[in-house]
């Protein structure tokens, strides 16, 4: 899974399919940590309560 | 009791029936946790897998719900890449059952490794020239696509939805969540076609081995072609179930006729490449290999032509036909019964492709190796329904699953 596990080697298998897997994995991450911090602003902005409640219920 | 958590213009049963339907799953729950403790305590000595059947009812389940989950993943590419916008009013059912599929198939594993401390070794020490290597990572990831996916709707509650964080969470994700869905699809279609490839790849089991494309079998598109067609009819059927439990309509019929139409479609096309593949597989490879077709329908007590005929035309070439017609699509009859025949189809399809290929005789002195599950492999896979009707059941309380509910059934 990492470089450092004694089983690595770089050749072509391995950066396909780990790169696949860390590809996959990094979108997820860095969605969810940017969905997370603008939560956090959007939250901590003064007037952010107002918003709360008179959202759309379906937001699509 | 629990009112200020219900879903805003929606009216929901009395708490106390509630809690019955809570209890009587749960009781089938406890019963396949205790059969799963007796698999994980005193070992795989409790299931009637043998040296023949190392794969067996465990995986066809997975494979199963993992084709019927398929739901999840093709509604949300027609809703958020295709722009299919009528299926925002049924995205969050199929996103919750496959939520329910893809967490009970990875329950199933657990179960099935025998050894679960050591299951992080598959990501570990990754074989990386394995084709169930890429399905336990999409697997995983995937499941991760669904957790996402299912979050916004959890955060929409009423009482989670006042606290701001929480509220601007969902809200967020709902933003992006064409980028989750576009993930999930790429996982889906690796993960679907691994599971196909596994059989298919199988050069000494001449019952599921295929040509292909590249490192391909033709079976890796063939199960992702079945998953994407198939998966919408079981999250349709499941969506006719709840309404038919809580005696309410929850979904406009333009929205069920579009995605059962689309559905029809792929289906037709899946059927055709599927019944291709088969003539080519028993007059070509299977011959090449010194079999012909009836070795594999024959001289055995349970495996007749029947199951080949109830795969692919009761369970194919019957629903699609009624789904692509205006007709039948709009009959709520012949709908539901084409969303049935075709569950059956996809689920026969994984059954003769994992335990078929185990029952039929490879070498001349071989026989048939039939095989019966215990009790607790099978009390093991009712679990993941007990488990599915509970969250459903938790869900749809709770959560504001169907968008089109207070419109379809106004409260006086």
């Amino acid at each position: 899974m990492f470089p450092f596990n004694f089983e690595w080697i770089w050749d072509m298998p391995h950066m396909v399919f780990m790169g696949g897997l860390w590809y996959a994995l990094g979108i997820l991450g860095l969605g969810m940590t940017y969905c997370i911090i603008k939560a956090a602003v959007d939250a901590g902005k003064k007037d952010a309560g107002n918003h709360v409640g008179n959202h759309a219920r379906n937001h699509d | 009791m629990d009112s200020a958590f219900i879903p805003n213009g929606v009216r929901r049963c009395a708490p106390g029936k509630f809690l019955v339907v809570l209890a009587v799953a749960g009781a089938v729950l406890l019963w396949g946790v205790y059969a799963m403790l007796l698999c994980w305590f005193k070992g795989l000595n409790q299931t009637n897998m043998n040296n023949n059947y190392g794969f067996a009812l465990w995986i066809w389940a997975d494979l199963a719900v993992i084709a019927l989950g398929g739901g999840a993943f093709f509604t949300g590419f027609l809703r958020y890449i295709i722009g299919k916008d009528e299926l925002k009013n049924i995205v969050n059912y199929a996103v919750l059952i496959g939520f329910i599929c893809y967490s009970s198939a990875l329950l199933i594993l657990a179960i099935d490794i025998g050894q679960p401390l050591r299951g992080w070794f598959i990501f570990w020490h990754a074989n990386v020239h394995s084709m169930l290597t890429e399905v336990a990572f999409c697997l995983s990831c995937y499941f991760g696509v669904l957790t996402i996916e299912y979050i916004p709707l959890i955060l929409e509650n009423r009482g989670i939805d006042r606290v701001p964080f929480l509220h601007h969470l969902g809200h967020n994700m709902h933003d992006i969540m064409a980028v989750f869905a576009a993930t999930g699809a790429f996982l889906s279609f690796f993960h679907q076609g691994s599971l196909g490839g596994v059989a298919g790849v199988l050069f000494g089991r001449p019952f599921s081995y295929r040509e292909g494309f590249f490192i391909w079998p033709w079976t890796f598109f063939l199960f992702t072609w079945s998953a994407a067609a198939y998966g919408p009819c079981f999250t349709l059927l499941i969506t006719k179930i709840t309404e038919a439990v809580t005696g309410k309509k929850l979904v406009k019929d333009n929205v069920v006729e579009l995605l059962a139409k689309i559905s029809g479609w792929m289906m037709v096309t899946y059927i055709i490449a599927k019944i291709v593949d088969t003539l080519y597989w028993a007059n070509v490879t299977a011959p090449s290999k010194g079999l012909t077709l009836m070795d594999f329908y024959s001289h055995n007590a349970f495996y007749g032509v029947w199951i080949l005929i109830l795969e692919i035309v009761i369970g194919g070439i019957i629903p699609a036909a009624i789904l692509i017609t205006d007709k039948g699509r709009k009959s709520p009859a012949a709908r539901t019964t084409a969303f049935v025949l075709a569950v059956i189809g996809v689920c026969v399809n994984r059954w003769v492709m994992v335990l078929q290929v185990m029952a039929a005789p490879v070498m001349t002195f071989d026989k048939w190796a039939l095989y019966y599950p215990s009790w607790q492999e099978v009390a093991t896979t009712i679990l993941p329904v007990a488990y599915g009707v509970i969250l459903i059941a938790i869900s749809y309380r709770y959560l504001p699953i169907f968008p089109q509910e207070p419109e379809l059934n106004p409260i006086d």
